[in-house]
């Protein structure tokens, strides 16, 4: 059992680029849909096996929290998520699977969590979760769970277009003090190693998640702010809309892939 | 409320090895931490586990700082008869959980 705690998100990060050896101008190519690995293929037989086994996943603490908020009733309106979609594994498959998805009052966009505080906002009268809360974590993982084994399937539009094209941008764009972007890591470089780490492809596919390092359940959006500041790169705070365009980019990059959630990683 | 889930056969048969997985919510706060300012966050974590197959102890586990988050022990008994096993984590801050599950041997 490991006892890492916080610590810095990327170790060793500047000496490794260096060791790497950025060079590249060019955007790189997106990555061959038969080429596609969730993150969870870079993992030890050990990790995987966590994830795989309900028995071990330490995820599954979050779920039986998350289903407890599903069916209690909060708010001024005294409603549970429950009286309104009934049992969540009806109403809420595939739900992850097609976040961020657009939204007609919000004219852009929302990711997973805003939906959901969205929902207790406006339907049950109760205060919006603070991201990367307990309770946001469990219910967001709750609802995300109903869509493990289920391909990514993000509608693109005329509405969403010009947000997919901005995440695009801020992924191929190198920023922060060691002026990398993270193209240059997820699509060129994926499968070598950053220091102790094997880099990954990238792919949302199992947020919110349980990551050993963070001795917990994280968002997505917690673990973009690990890469960007590990780039040296100020992270956006959470919810901003630029890190809600990347999650639409990341997840329309990984169209057609399992969602996981909620997943392990080191 | 701290949460644990437990996980064995419901069914096995006589003298078979039954292999027993448990895992609890726990911060398992080590006392060597500071905050941003400086301030040390006293010790939180647990300190016994104890596992009783009908009454009987048959296993026991003492914890220690830096000991992971969410502590997950795997460990195996032998079926000898059909009952209740017990589980009970204790520790810092007066911390208790107790959890049961029933198992048959045929
Ligand atoms: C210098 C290389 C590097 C750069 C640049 C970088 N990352 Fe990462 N990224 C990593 C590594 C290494 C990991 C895996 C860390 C681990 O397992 O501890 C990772 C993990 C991830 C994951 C998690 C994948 C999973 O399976 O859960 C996502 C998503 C991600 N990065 C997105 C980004 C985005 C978006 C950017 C740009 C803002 C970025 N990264 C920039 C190296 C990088
Ligand atoms: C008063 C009824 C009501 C309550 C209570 C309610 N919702 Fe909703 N929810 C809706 C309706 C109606 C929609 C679809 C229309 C919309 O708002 O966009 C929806 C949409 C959603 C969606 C998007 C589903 C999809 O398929 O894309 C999610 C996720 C969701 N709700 C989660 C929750 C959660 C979690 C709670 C409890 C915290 C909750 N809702 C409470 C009425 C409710």
């Amino acid at each position: 059992m490991s006892a890492r705690r916080g610590g810095r998100p990327l170790p060793a990060l500047a000496a490794a680029c260096v060791v790497l050896g950025f060079t590249q101008a060019a955007p790189a190519a997106e990555i061959p849909s038969a080429e596609r690995r969730s993150g969870y293929e870079f993992m030890s037989r050990e990790t995987r096996a966590m994830q795989d086994d309900d028995a071990t996943n330490p995820a599954v603490l979050w779920l039986l929290d998350g289903e407890a908020l599903w069916n209690r009733k909060d708010g001024a309106a005294g409603r549970a998520c429950a009286d309104c979609h009934g049992n969540a594994r009806a109403s809420m498959k595939g739900a992850a699977a097609r976040h961020p998805a657009w939204d007609a009052a919000a004219g852009r966009p929302v990711n997973l969590e805003q939906r959901i505080n969205a929902c207790r906002a406006g339907r049950q009268q109760a205060a919006p979760l603070a991201y990367e809360s307990r309770d946001l974590l469990a219910l967001t993982a709750y609802v995300a769970r109903q869509s493990r084994g289920m391909p990514v399937d993000i509608a693109i539009d005329k509405r969403t277009k010009p947000f997919l094209d901005a995440g695009r941008d801020t992924f191929m764009r190198r920023q922060g003090q060691l002026n990398l972007a993270c193209t240059q890591c997820h699509d060129e470089l994926w499968g070598r190693k950053l220091a102790g780490s094997t880099i990954p492809q990238a792919h949302p596919t199992g947020y919110p998640l349980y990551r050993l390092e963070w001795q917990g359940l994280g968002s997505l959006q917690r673990r973009l702010r690990n890469c960007l500041t590990g780039m040296r790169a100020e992270p956006y705070p959470f919810g901003a809309p630029e890190f809600v365009d990347l999650e639409l980019y990341l997840m329309w990059r990984a169209r057609g892939m399992k969602m996981e959630s909620p997943a392990v990683r080191p | 409320m701290a949460r644990a889930v437990v996980s064995l056969p419901a069914t096995v048969k006589r003298g078979e090895i039954v292999e027993i997985k448990t895992l609890v919510q726990h911060a398992m706060e080590t006392g060597f931490r500071r905050t941003q300012l400086g301030i040390a966050i006293p010790r939180d974590i647990i300190r016994l586990f104890v596992c009783t197959y009908n009454g009987e102890e048959i296993f026991r586990a003492e914890f220690h700082p830096a000991i992971a988050a969410n502590p997950l022990l795997t460990f195996t008994t032998v079926a000898t008869e059909s009952g209740s096993i017990a589980f009970t984590w204790t520790g810092d801050k007066g911390f208790s959980l107790t959890e049961s599950a029933r198992i048959t041997v045929e």
